[in-house]
């Protein structure tokens, strides 16, 4: 069952440390968007040796960098080892990315002397094109168990405003939902991203429920206040909700920074 | 073998900052501990250190690290991604 994914920043060992204790029933490594080019090597083998040591009681998905960058190999040969519960490729845009990405994990079960097919993938859909493929996406291997959207990343290859409401994704929501059912998978929601408005994300799962789509979280006082039912004052005054807060926040300026000096 | 100079981690919180640099051959491990928590686990961190040097078949380097209360599978991490950068692997 998934409620709740959460996505965390694969290169910070104090939130991979209590992963296990923010109230998802997923977690989502993250090699991608929270981790700064400069650190990509760095990540994959924290999140490798997280995996292997930490005893992650919840799903593991590691979501890796897209088959058009320089990582995506390197972050399925250390990670494809340690056995995550699914692999989370980005940016995914045709069949085609799916079934390159499946082949070369085939290939790593291998050699590893894995069961064939055991790691699942679950597409990050966050283009027009990709939209437009879901369903192709959705069938490209037994290996899809899910597709996700990726709303932010889509709405700016849309070369549109992203806004609360989700008036410029609702074709995108629509069709997802569509394509996954045509298709035998299940089908997640874009993460809600404003850390602050509690209000906006219940307003938007309620929506996002209504389409039979399952409404995902990035942050983990969201969990803690959805799931656990945090009255406001309660939750005011937990002293987690500063401490995750903060710590995201940094790493994202940080990532964002460093990103900005890798493109100049 | 360690060709230059690299560092690794961070000086955040269950972090630990590693920097390896090159040794002559024969030098072995020169290692300098700096931990919040060195009274209680300065022994332990040591022996992780050295461990992971071994099984990345370091022999000669100069190894100083800066801890902020890493677990050891973060020491571990960040010690191999030091060495790889260090072996110009990355």
């Amino acid at each position: 069952m998934r409620r709740s994914m959460l996505f965390l920043p694969g290169n910070s060992p104090n939130i991979l440390l209590n992963a296990n204790f923010l109230g998802s029933d997923s977690i989502i490594l993250d090699l991608e968007d929270a981790v700064a080019p400069t650190e990509k090597d760095s990540a994959r083998i924290l999140v490798r040796n997280a995996i292997t040591s930490l005893k992650y009681t919840k799903e593991v998905i590691v979501r890796i960098n897209p088959v058009d960058s320089p990582y995506w190999e390197k972050d399925l040969q250390q990670i494809i080892p340690v056995k995550p519960d699914m692999i989370m490729p980005t940016k995914v845009g045709t069949a085609e990315d799916v079934k390159i990405i499946a082949d070369y994990i085939t290939e790593l079960e291998a050699g590893c002397g894995m069961e064939a097919g055991s790691v699942k993938l679950i597409p990050l859909i966050e283009t027009a094109l990709g939209v437009e493929n879901a369903f192709h996406i959705a069938s490209a291997s037994p290996r899809v168990a899910a597709i996700f959207l990726g709303g932010e990343d889509y709405t700016a290859d849309m070369r549109c405003k992203r806004t609360k409401e989700g008036t410029e994704i609702f074709y995108a929501r629509s069709r997802m939902v569509a394509c996954a059912r045509a298709a035998g998978v299940d089908v997640y929601d874009t993460p809600w991203t404003d850390v602050e408005d509690y209000d906006g994300l219940v307003e938007d799962a309620k929506f996002a429920k209504s389409l039979d789509l399952q409404e995902n979280l990035q942050f983990p006082q969201d969990i803690f206040r959805l799931l656990t039912k945090f009255s406001a004052r309660r939750w005011k005054k937990c002293s987690m909700r500063k401490t995750f807060s903060s710590a995201l926040k940094r790493q994202r300026q940080k990532a964002k920074a460093l990103y900005l000096s890798a493109e100049r | 073998m360690i060709k230059q100079k690299a560092c690794a981690g961070t000086m955040e919180s269950s972090d630990i900052f590693v920097e390896i640099e090159p040794a002559a051959a024969g030098a072995g491990i020169d290692l300098s501990i700096n931990s919040v928590v060195f009274t209680q686990f300065g022994d332990a961190i040591e022996a992780v250190i050295r461990e992971t040097l071994e099984q990345l078949e370091v022999k000669d380097a100069k190894v100083t690290v800066n801890d902020r209360g890493a677990v050891d599978c973060t020491i571990r991490a960040r010690v191999e991604t030091a060495v790889c950068r260090g072996k110009g692997e990355e």
